[in-house]
């Protein structure tokens, strides 16, 4: 039986909440189908809201995927805004897709993509409107599969109370195993109802069901063992990995809102993975290895996404840009096809050592030279071989006289604040090195006018990297050597005003630090959050930590652990982590020398350049490092 | 160009429009005139969007272009190239003069669903019977009081259906003002002279803007100059 759209009661609505348009869907390359048509319906979620939510690319391409078997029909579902959550309360609208506008709770899967820990408020309050219950324990069979994924459902325990389900990894071909198993399931009439399909899903190896593993805990507060309750289920789970990106274009037909969204581009990955081995970078160690997209396939889905879209913008993605083997080949493919035009293309993530002039000026042909920014994380070159982020003092200054040189006349470098080793001179060096920025600046371009921004974030260490057993750095240690390095910069008269200082205050790290390497205890803490009004975390307008201090405070009071004990302790090699069982194919063994290495000051190359160095991904994965170069060229596009 | 903004996507906003419509003119691969100068836009004008909410039949806007072009074919690929329920009803080459400025009054339909028509008539009579009416509204540069009357051309009643339940339509003709007058201010003065209350936001829709004949209280279509000046091109 169909399900009946709520559009008809939200409609007379919508003039009374900020920026309606969100609600409304009808994006360009948006699907709407028929409810009857689909055995299997998914309701994907980015849980912020949808200027944020829209852009995302895993959501994207995994709309596209799902839409594309005639049998599955995906819609999408992102958080709404606090004004629209009063009025749908008020007049009794559950959580709604914007496709088609229907009712979130009468899909079969509703599959959240969890970029960052300070969503899971959000999800809540989309349980809730949705009239899902928030715990997994109290759904029947009529309720959605709660499903996890994105990079924080490598430790999903601390949403393991709110959600059914969670996979690890890529989701292009996983999406489509766990439709079969429901397709299949639903077509027997639903044996077993849904701890049966729960089962079916858990037994494949690939989807972890966090109410089949039992925790067991020490009179200490430290986790003795994570072990499945029942047959059947295995003892790890693991991650998902695609390999051939060029059999996956996608998107093909990116979403083209109407509304004002974060991103307004077409962003095509590159490739994805990272063996850099920079150790505070999740994102790195858990997309192993490096997998590239040929330098065809990508000119084929610029041509074909920036005609489909009407985009100006072309965003080639990686988490290290510069890296792909045929980047100077496409750079000039690219810029020699869309010169003239006003097409731009921009390469977000760039190494300094990767950096160089030529690819700088085939990005910038079209577009103005605004500012380029690089990444050095460590402000001294010690604390760089701790993250071993290898970029020497010589080369970013080398980089950055060849830009000023060039024309460029803005210059943006991030850094961390609080990294394991790390002393208030580590993080004043960080104002010697933008000092030099600015002198070798102004003297290599005889200008005055040369500005260089420093960003500061702070460190979280993150599960399934060498520092998921280091100690997190407290906030007021944090504030304070961030307001040392902010006096060291404004008290210099000849460079002070030449170097901009943006940061961020330490405390909403910490509380990213309690829900990146929380266990299940810390699930009441979200819990406790949401009901005492927290949403939108991750907006610092919403953000308030003294909630989330207080709701530790009591919803831990009877636990041997509180909120440092899941931030500042550091960890020891015996300790079981909650996330031991969830299988990133990194050999834990490999990930303590290199924590060790790091405390050392060991540097470790980079294994697409130098022989295998026994992370454990490739065997433990089945996978290999897939790289070019291809040696194909971008030909000219034909003139119509 | 006339186009019309319907259905759900009358929540577009003024720079909603503006971004898709940009978007559209480049799948739609038009022969588009750039400005000249450090970052050329396209030649694009809007006149006198319509608020975020009300749909209407009547929205205009001009583009610039390097070459001649049918202007039903540059309908159709634009219309194709934008999202249903942002629909392009017409194209003409345009002759001299400003459109802008022959957007003089616009016709507008109001239905107040949940309000019954009798009851809004003796609003709408004593609104009429006042020479002036004095309404507030936040504005960019904060709350500014003015007069929504003088605006007002025509203003009547009819009654009508919004589904099962009965409502009030307000049919009215507003001439183009500073500040503008819209519908919803002409609302507040409702509310302000006779307790006139709406339960649920009223359904705005412009059916028609352009040239204001005073005699009638009609308006005019304010593409027929450039109608006529083609056609006489033609003839020559």
């Amino acid at each position: 039986m169909p399900v009946q759209s709520v559009f008809a009661q939200l409609e007379p609505l919508l003039p009374t909440v900020q920026k309606p348009i969100q609600y409304v869907g009808g994006e360009l390359n948006s699907t709407v189908k028929d409810w009857d048509s689909a055995s299997v319906r998914w309701a994907l979620m980015y849980p912020d809201a949808y200027e944020v939510g829209l852009p995302n690319q895993g959501v994207q391409i995994l709309y596209e995927i799902l839409n594309e078997r005639d049998w599955i029909l995906a819609e999408r579902t992102y958080a709404v805004f606090s004004d629209m959550e009063k009025v749908m309360r008020e007049n009794a609208i559950p959580q709604f897709t914007v496709d088609a506008h229907r009712p979130v709770g009468e899909f079969d899967v509703l599959g959240l993509s969890f970029a960052t820990e300070l969503g899971y408020t959000n999800m809540l309050t989309a349980l809730d409107l949705a009239g899902i219950p928030l715990h997994a324990s109290e759904r029947d069979d009529t309720h959605p599969v709660v499903l996890a994924g994105g990079h924080s459902a490598f430790n999903p325990e601390p949403i393991a109370d709110f959600i059914d389900a969670a996979v690890l990894g890529d989701g292009e071909e996983i999406v489509l195993a766990i439709s079969e198993v429901i397709r299949e399931w639903k077509g027997e009439g639903c044996p077993g109802g849904r701890d049966e399909l729960l089962m079916r899903l858990a037994k494949s190896g690939g989807v972890y069901v966090p109410k089949f593993y039992d925790v067991d805990y020490l009179p200490d507060g430290r986790i003795k063992a994570v072990a499945p309750n029942r047959s059947g289920v295995p003892c790890r789970v693991h991650k998902h990995t695609l390999l051939d990106l060029d059999q996956w274009p996608y998107p093909r037909k990116p979403l083209v809102p109407l509304a004002e969204t974060v991103h307004e581009r077409y962003s095509v990955e590159i490739f994805r993975g990272c063996t850099r081995g920079c150790r505070f970078c999740q994102a790195g160690m858990i997309t192993r290895p490096v997998r590239e997209r040929s330098i065809t396939t990508i000119g084929d889905m610029v041509d074909a996404g920036i005609k489909t879209s009407g985009f100006e913008e072309v965003g080639l993605l990686s988490l290290s840009s510069a890296d792909h083997s045929e980047i100077a080949d496409l750079a000039k493919g690219l810029g020699d096809r869309y010169d003239g035009s006003n097409v731009s293309l921009s390469l977000p993530s760039t190494r300094v050592d990767a950096f160089n002039i030529t690819l700088a000026n085939e990005f910038s042909r079209n577009g103005r030279r605004s500012g380029l920014t690089f990444a050095p994380e460590g402000g001294s070159e010690r604390l760089r071989k701790v993250i071993n982020k290898m970029v020497s003092e010589e080369d970013l200054i080398r980089t950055v006289a060849a830009a000023y040189s060039h024309g460029w006349r803005q210059v943006k470098l991030y850094f961390m604040c609080g990294l394991p080793t790390e002393t208030d001179d580590d993080v004043l060096a960080i104002a010697d090195l933008a000092k030099k920025v600015i002198a070798t600046g102004r003297e290599v371009s005889g200008r005055r006018d040369i500005r260089c921004t420093v960003s500061i974030g702070g460190f979280v260490p993150k599960p399934h990297t060498p520092f998921q057993w280091a100690s997190q750095l407290d906030h007021a240690t944090t504030d304070h050597r961030l307001q040392l390095l902010r006096d060291e910069v404004r008290k210099d008269k000849q460079f002070g005003r030449a170097v901009g200082f943006r940061y961020h205050d330490g405390k909403p790290g910490v509380i990213e630090g309690l829900l990146s390497r929380g266990d299940r205890r810390v699930g009441a803490v979200i819990e406790q959050v949401w009901r005492e009004g927290g949403r939108f975390d991750g907006w610092s307008e919403n953000f308030s930590y003294d909630r989330w201090a207080s709701a530790c405070a009591d919803a831990l009071a009877d636990e041997p652990v509180n909120l440092d004990w899941y931030t500042v302790r550091e960890r020891g090699y015996s300790e079981v982590l909650p996330w031991d069982h969830l299988d990133s194919g990194l050999d834990r063994d490999w990930l303590w020398e290199d924590w060790q290495d790091a405390v050392n000051e060991v540097e470790v190359e980079d294994c697409r350049w130098t022989p295998c160095f026994d992370c454990g991904v490739c065997p433990q994965m089945g996978t290999d490092i897939q790289v070019g170069p291809t040696g194909r060229q971008l030909l000219p596009l034909s003139v119509v | 160009m006339r186009y019309a903004k319907r259905g759900r996507l009358r929540f577009t906003s003024h720079r909603d429009f503006g971004r898709a419509f940009e978007r559209a003119l480049r799948r739609a691969d038009l022969p588009m005139a750039y400005t000249s100068g450090f970052s050329p836009h396209p030649r694009i004008s809007y006149a006198n969007a319509s608020p975020t909410g009300a749909a209407s039949e009547a929205e205009y806007v001009e583009i610039g272009l390097v070459e001649a072009c049918d202007p039903d074919a540059v309908r159709n690929r634009l219309d194709e190239a934008l999202p249903p329920g942002l629909d392009i009803l017409e194209v003409v080459v345009a002759g001299p003069g400003a459109l802008a400025n022959r957007l003089e009054a616009s016709r507008w339909t109001v239905a107040l669903p949940g309000v019954d028509a009798s009851t809004s008539e003796a609003a709408v009579a004593s609104f009429l019977a006042q020479s002036a009416v004095q309404v507030e509204r936040m504005t960019k540069r904060g709350l500014r009081e003015f007069d929504c009357r003088a605006a007002v051309v025509e203003l009547s009643v009819r009654a009508g259906e919004d589904g099962e339940q009965m409502c009030a339509i307000l049919d009215m003709v507003v001439r183009h003002s500073t500040p503008a007058v819209r519908p919803d201010d002409i609302l507040a003065g409702l509310r302000e002279i006779a307790g006139l209350e709406a339960p649920v936001p009223p359904m705005q829709t412009r059916l028609a803007q352009g040239p204001l004949d005073p005699e009638t209280s009609s308006v005019g279509d304010p593409l027929g100059p450039d109608r006529d000046a083609q056609a006489t091109a033609g003839d020559r």
